[in-house]
């Protein structure tokens, strides 16, 4: 383990950068390829109205995935990562233009455990403006 | 119709090995957009004292969540599995999964409750490599949403 970030220069309240994530249909067909999760309301719009969405909605587990990215970008090492966890609260909707959708992702240290060396990080997941993970954390062990 | 409290603790049989491919973890770093050499180029993981290039903190689900297939489709069970939706996801990790990896799962139901007529069912994945060594736990909360009335 490698982390670039060091204990002792991290503090509560400490912000990581935040980023945005655009994801488009293309994005979802790609993921639904390498992840092999091929359920119709992430690619096929009939389907997903039927089912009572809105549009074809992203994979929770894509979401999940880039907002992890905010953490692992930051500390340098991904496999600094010791724990991860979201809710699923609401979807990202995906429309079937170029522009797609995006998801921004806001992240601060909110803990720190002096004896494991770790610190916790709260992440806010947005869509369009509203929350789209909950309980969205990260215990990341650092330097 | 609520499920079966009595199955709460029941523990279903190990997988066979997933062998973690550096092709794999690739195709999957980009499907995620995400350049980190540590996916891809085992120098990179090498540099930060991995044996191989790891792959991404997510990467595990695809490999759970099929082994959480037997808790899901147990007939005995009965989750209706039309109804379900990912409720929550969390995981534990001793260390990251990488290349060459072979993991097995051993799924347990953690929990069975009841909220507002719709049943929510975690099950617990322990995942080992072919040592034995524990390399994450990954706690995945299906919600069957209540059937609408006749």
């Amino acid at each position: 383990m490698a982390a670039r970030i060091s204990y002792d220069e991290v503090e509560i309240g400490t912000e990581l950068p935040a980023c945005s994530f655009p994801v488009t249909r293309a994005d979802l067909v790609r993921y639904a390829g390498a992840s092999g999760d091929f359920n119709p309301i992430h690619w096929n719009e009939k389907f997903a109205k039927g089912v009572g969405l809105p549009d074809v909605i992203a994979h929770g587990m894509f979401t999940m995935a880039e907002a992890a990215r905010v953490v692992t970008d930051w500390v340098g090492d991904p496999g600094a990562v010791a724990e991860y966890g979201v809710r699923f609260t609401r979807p990202v909707v995906v429309p079937n233009d170029d522009k797609g959708a995006v998801i921004e992702v806001t992240a601060k240290v909110a803990a720190k455990d002096d004896e494991r060396r770790t610190v916790r990080v709260d992440l806010v997941v947005k869509s369009e403006g509203q929350k789209v993970l909950g309980m969205s954390r990260a215990v990341v062990r650092l330097a | 119709m609520a499920l079966d409290q009595s199955f709460v603790g029941r523990t279903y049989p190990a997988t066979d090995p997933y062998e973690v491919g550096r092709e794999k973890i690739r195709e999957f770093a980009e499907a995620i957009g995400d350049t980190n050499p540590v996916y891809t180029d085992p120098e990179a993981a090498k540099a930060l004292g991995h044996p191989d290039v790891i792959a991404p903190p997510t990467f595990v689900f695809s490999v759970t969540y099929r082994a959480a297939g037997a808790v899901v489709s147990d007939p005995q069970l009965g989750l209706d599995y039309s109804r379900v939706v990912h409720g929550d996801q969390k995981f534990a990790y001793a260390r990251p999964v990488r290349a060459g990896d072979r993991l097995t799962v051993v799924s347990t139901i953690e929990s069975i409750k009841s909220l507002a007529g719709n049943d929510v069912l975690t099950v617990r994945g322990e995942v080992r490599d072919e040592h034995g060594e524990h390399v994450v736990t990954a706690h995945t909360t299906l919600v069957a949403r209540a059937a609408e009335e006749a």
